[in-house]
């Protein structure tokens, strides 16, 4: 007896559409026993996530405080998907994007609040897309490995917010603290029904509708589009790939920059060490789950914040360790990646051997 | 003789394909048999349970009498069914005696070279091949990559042997000896299963053929008791083949000229070297040459694909060698079946969306930077009508298409923008019949209204049945022209290996 995988030439609609829920069902049932292990009560432990993330205002708009800037990173990396493109650097994109528009926000002075905001989205945009223009240019010129160099220029991004903190832009009244001085009020976004739930959300969003059309109506997206599925037949209609990449790279880079913005203008106000706890990183997650399309990042993001603002409240009211939601993050993705390899191979047993 | 293989009632479906139903027939020792059928008819799928890949649901197979199952080539292999595939499986840097040994089980860590080498060396004797078994493979023909892999199978004991298309990349006079050679293996008793589509060769060396059709075995048939049409008409059925008639073309026109025209590839080698060619218009040019001399670079520089290091190409008086307007000037087709996506289509978009790659910009299909989804639609609808394209449900992707539809969506993009010159590059290679015939009728239609085309194809019969000239080339460099009209297959063949040079001009 043996076992043999076999590619299936059409998967089925009703595989595709049951798979991820079925592989969420397993990650919740095995991960119910390392809650078990831990001594807690798994039902208890689940309802608590879907309470706290879910079940008030305040968990609710933590959830969403969440989800923006994974929405952002996500339709980033997701927009370099499309044309097979892997940008590794949202995280630094994210990071470059909070310094670009944390130095308008400390150092230029405008007084007007529209003025102001216009102002750092700008340069939160154009900071994250150089960041990651960098790596368009040098793929689209010399074709140097995009992922190796987004990936490594997120430890870049990230030591020199580091350095701007701990050095020339550290707050004097700080106590010594990484931060710089707490923005001014024109300077921030505005915040709704006393919660930490700012208009970055709705500006992400808005941002996933506008890529959704970018992609799905106009020429540009039609032209990413082909070049992702075939860049010789693209080569051969006339198309310059070498511009697209860069371009795409840009305004990948430039989206995942405007997490940047919302977060320091929406809810950090200030620029501080760390301001990004790896979101570039589970957004390639997002992108990935998300099967390319703008709208899924966002539905997949949101999931993705309950995780997050669950996680949290299990570590308070239990003491379970950080390394929990981790683990818990990790058995979904495992069990999403499977379902994938199931939707897209069937597995048979067979009797084997030669001669049987 | 008893059955050496006996193939029973195999069925093999993939969702909502059958792809094999109720398959049987046999192969003796000693025996060259064909496997005929048209793409899509299941040859493939076939040759994928046989060495093993594929799994059948239902059937058996069986070997000297005994119930077989296989679970992965290495199970077939040490059956002693060997493939040599289309694509070959050499390490390109590596010499002809380390990839032989490669592909041998049990040689020990330490072992004897010179043993290996008397051993190989003694079946290179035997056939009369010229091999040169220290030789890096990269430096060999096409024809010579192909006894390496014949070698192999023959160096592992295969007692049969599995050859798919094996003359599409071989001259007649390789051919020729390709054959001369499996007749040797045959009277040695080796089994020989042998896939092509060309009718010729067919005829010329099976001792029977079986004839597949839509997954169907449908009849096995004894030397003798078959001839070209008999086997044609069992292998299309009642298909209708479109009619087209072609008219020699008379105009003296010159409306693409290649002066010493050459192309570098990436390894720094000239794929193209100082080509010259002159292209009448509403003429078809056939290029006839091996795979691999420069057809393809010529087919790419042409659409714009590679660029020229040297030489000019001119429209009429107009050097368009590195000018946008080229893309205007010059359409192009090509199918290659194994690798589909290689020009042509965008695999994972829409009948709809392929359509229009070439002119999405144009203010039919766009309003400033939108699409306009309407007119697309329509131009699509219109498309498939005049063109009979076969299409599943709307927006699905067009890698699911067959060959032959794939192939018509291409033809009709690239028509669509009245070119006054198309480049074919085996336009018809993995078709079926009828698919193949409307490729040659709308060329020939093309030609009727003034069209000019560059057909590369490899098959001689279908060059010499469709061109108006025939230049042959060989090592990137054009050997000369010959009329369809009177020439012979062996003195086109002679020019396909350089050693005869046609006329000029």
């Amino acid at each position: 007896m043996k076992l043999i995988t076999e590619r299936r030439e059409i998967s089925s609609r009703l595989l595709r559409f049951s798979a991820p829920i079925v592989s969420i069902a397993i990650a919740l049932f095995v991960a119910g026993f390392l809650l078990l292990a831990s001594g807690v009560n798994p039902l208890e432990a689940y309802r608590e996530i879907i309470i706290e993330s879910l079940g008030s205002i305040y968990g609710l708009s933590e959830t969403l405080v969440k989800t923006t800037p994974l929405i952002f990173a996500g339709l980033g990396v997701s927009l370099a998907f499309r044309m097979q493109i892997w940008n590794i650097g949202a995280e630094g994109q994210i990071y470059m994007g909070a310094l670009g528009a944390s130095g308008v926000a400390l150092f230029s002075g405008i007084g007007n609040h529209w003025l102001m905001m216009g102002a750092m989205f700008g340069a939160a945009f154009l900071c994250g897309g150089l960041w990651a223009g960098v790596a368009g240019f040098l793929r689209a010129r010399w074709k140097v490995n995009e992922v190796i160099v987004t990936l490594l220029m997120n430890y870049i991004a990230i030591l020199w917010v580091d350095y701007l903190v701990y050095g020339p832009w550290k707050d004097p009244k700080g106590f010594n603290f990484p931060l710089t001085a707490q923005f001014s009020d024109t300077a921030r976004l505005a915040e709704y029904f006393n919660t930490r739930l700012h208009s970055g959300f709705f500006l992400a969003i808005f941002c996933a509708l506008v890529l959704y059309l970018f992609m799905e109506r106009t020429v540009w997206g039609y032209e990413i589009k082909v070049i992702g599925s075939n860049p010789k037949a693209a080569q051969y209609a006339g198309m310059h790939t070498g511009a697209a990449i860069f371009f795409v790279l840009f305004l990948s880079g430039a989206i995942a920059g405007i997490a940047g913005f919302s977060e320091v203008a929406g809810l950090q106000h200030r620029l501080q060490h760390g301001i990004s706890p790896g979101y570039g990183y589970t957004a390639i997650i997002i992108a990935w789950l998300a099967k390319r399309s703008a709208i899924g990042v966002v539905i997949v993001s949101f999931l993705m914040g309950i995780l997050l603002v669950g996680g949290d409240s299990l570590q308070l009211l239990w003491q379970l360790p950080v390394a929990f939601v981790y683990a818990f993050q990790g058995l979904i993705l495992f069990f999403l990646l499977a379902s994938d390899f199931f939707i897209q191979y069937r597995v048979k047993l067979v009797k084997g051997g030669r001669h049987a | 003789m008893p059955d050496f293989l006996q193939i029973e009632h195999i069925r093999k479906t993939f969702p909502g394909v059958i792809a094999l139903d109720d398959v049987s027939f046999s192969v003796t020792g000693g025996e060259i048999h064909t496997l005929l059928g048209e793409n899509g008819a299941g040859k493939s799928t076939l040759m994928n349970v046989l060495t093993g890949l594929y799994h059948p649901d239902r059937g058996e197979i069986r070997i000297d009498g005994q119930k077989v199952g296989f679970t992965s080539p290495r199970d077939s292999l040490s059956c002693g069914i060997g493939m040599v595939h289309q694509h070959f499986m050499l390490v390109p840097a590596h010499s002809v005696f380390e990839n032989i040994l490669l592909a041998l089980d049990n040689v020990p860590n330490l072992f004897n070279r010179k043993e290996y080498r008397a051993r190989i060396k003694q079946l290179i004797d035997q056939f009369g091949l010229d091999l040169d078994l220290d030789s890096p493979v990269w430096k060999l023909s096409i024809g010579a990559q192909q006894w390496i892999e014949l070698i192999k199978l023959l160096m592992r004991d295969c007692r049969l042997l599995i050859l798919d298309e094996p003359t599409a990349v071989l001259t007649p006079q390789e051919a020729d000896r390709l054959f001369s050679v499996l007749q040797q293996l045959k009277q040695q008793g080796k089994s020989i299963i042998f896939i092509s589509h060309k009718m010729r060769e067919v005829m010329q060396i099976s001792d029977r053929v079986t004839i597949l059709k839509k997954g169907h075995s449908i009849a096995t048939l004894e030397r003798g008791s078959f001839d070209e049409n008999r086997l044609a008409s069992l292998m299309i059925g009642t298909d209708q083949i479109p009619e087209w008639q072609k008219n020699l073309q008379m105009s003296e026109e010159i409306v693409l000229e290649i002066q010493g025209l050459s192309v570098r590839n990436d390894r720094g080698l000239s794929d193209l070297d100082s080509f010259d060619l002159k292209l009448k218009k509403g003429e078809i040019l056939g290029i006839a040459g091996v795979a691999g001399n420069g057809q393809k670079a010529l087919a790419e520089v042409l659409t714009g694909l590679k660029s020229a290091s040297q030489g000019r190409i001119m429209a009429k008086d107009k050097d368009i060698t590195h000018s946008d307007a080229k893309k205007a000037y010059i359409a192009g087709i090509a199918h290659i079946p194994e690798d589909r996506k290689s020009i042509g289509i965008a695999p994972d978009m829409s009948v709809d969306e392929n359509l229009i790659m070439k002119s999405f910009r144009n203010g039919a299909f766009s309003h400033w930077i939108f699409q306009d989804k309407k007119a697309i639609r329509r131009n699509a609808a219109e498309k498939i009508d005049q063109f009979a394209i076969k299409t599943g449900p709307d927006g699905s992707p067009v890698r699911y298409l067959s060959g032959g539809n794939i192939q018509k969506v291409i033809i009709a993009r690239e028509l669509s923008e009245k070119p006054a010159v198309l480049v074919a590059l085996y336009p018809t290679r993995g078709l079926d019949i009828g698919s193949a015939e409307y490729v040659h009728k709308v060329i020939a239609d093309g030609a009727d209204r003034g069209m000019s085309t560059i057909l590369i194809a490899e098959d001689l019969d279908e060059l010499l049945k469709l061109s108006d000239r025939i230049a042959v080339m060989f090592r990137g460099q054009l050997v000369g022209y010959v009329d369809p009209r009177n020439t012979t297959r062996e003195e086109i063949g002679l020019m396909m290996s350089g050693e005869k040079q046609g006329v000029a001009g």
